[in-house]
């Protein structure tokens, strides 16, 4: 199993996140953001958070525009598995490549703390190593997490199960405490926590460590 | 040429920001402050000739985010 991890200016969380692979068993490649295809063997590609051309404009605008960032929309259009975790689900937003979009924390304030999630469907294989409904904690440390759809895409949403997680209690005003969601094709998720921060005991939680174990399971059997 | 371009959120998009300006005034006294819309404003300088099309697919595509904001070009 291959996975990469893009990497741009002001990424931080890009070896946590290539460590959360190569833990689950994957052999990870970093990418540059200035390569302009993705090495043909990927199975999944990782778009790490943190601050990526320093949140000008706005979060992952500037990284959307980025020239890896073709070769990334060719990638899932095909079908291929991508990840975007904080800054990287901004990223994905911003393309399109999933929808809504990321807003100012409600409260305005940066948020950095563990937080509480609820798996609201095991129908990919992200989530598919919880139980539906289980409530798990992951670290969050975001401005800019608060996500926005409308209400026929909130219903949209819903209905074609895509809400990967929910906050058990909202920190930054997302509508519907929408903490994640997948793309149509169920292979491609964003989400604002961290779950590369939490897969050894040292990080104080080891709850993500059955999204990467799953993710690998499900490429390796496929 | 220069092109001013204002982006704000869209209608029905709640502003946190706004909604911090609009409570300050109001604890500085400004009373009867009923709502406050925080956007941004982008200046370019940019070629003679360039084509407000040409504006267009730069605000889609770049300087503003339709899913949540909308944008007006004045050129100056």
């Amino acid at each position: 199993m291959k996975a990469g991890v893009i990497v741009f200016p002001g990424s931080n969380c890009d070896r946590d996140l290539a460590v959360a692979f190569e833990r689950a068993g994957a052999d990870v490649t970093m990418i540059w953001h200035k390569e302009t295809e993705l090495p043909g063997d990927l199975d999944i590609v990782g778009v790490p958070g943190g601050f990526s051309f320093g949140d000008y404009l706005r979060c992952g605008a500037i990284a959307a525009q980025s020239p890896i960032t073709k070769s990334l929309i060719r990638h899932t259009e095909r079908g291929g598995y991508a990840i975007g975790i904080c800054n990287g689900f901004q990223v994905l937003t911003e393309t399109g490549i999933l929808p809504g979009a990321l807003m100012r924390n409600s409260n305005l304030k940066f948020i950095c703390k563990p937080i509480g999630l609820k798996v609201e469907t095991t129908e990919n294989d992200f989530t598919a190593g919880y139980e539906l409904g289980q409530e798990i904690t992951v670290p969050v440390a975001h401005h800019d997490g608060n996500y926005n759809v409308t209400n026929e895409k909130l219903a949209q949403l819903r209905d074609e199960g895509r809400i990967a997680f929910t906050y058990t209690d909202n920190p930054n005003g997302s509508t519907g405490d929408i903490a994640g969601v997948i793309s149509k094709n169920r292979r491609v998720l964003g989400m604002m926590p961290h779950p590369e921060r939490c897969v050894d005991e040292l990080h104080g939680g080891t709850d993500g460590v059955a999204m990467f174990r799953s993710l690998v399971d499900a490429v390796v059997a496929a | 040429m220069k092109v001013r371009v204002d982006v704000m959120l869209k209608t029905g998009v709640l502003d946190p920001q706004g909604e911090a300006v609009r409570h300050a005034l109001g604890n500085l006294g400004f009373d009867g402050v009923e709502k406050v819309r925080q956007g941004k404003v982008i200046e370019l300088d940019v070629a003679e000739g360039t084509t407000e099309d040409q504006i267009k697919d730069m605000c889609e595509k770049l300087l503003a985010n339709t899913v949540i904001e909308n944008y007006a070009i004045q050129v100056l």
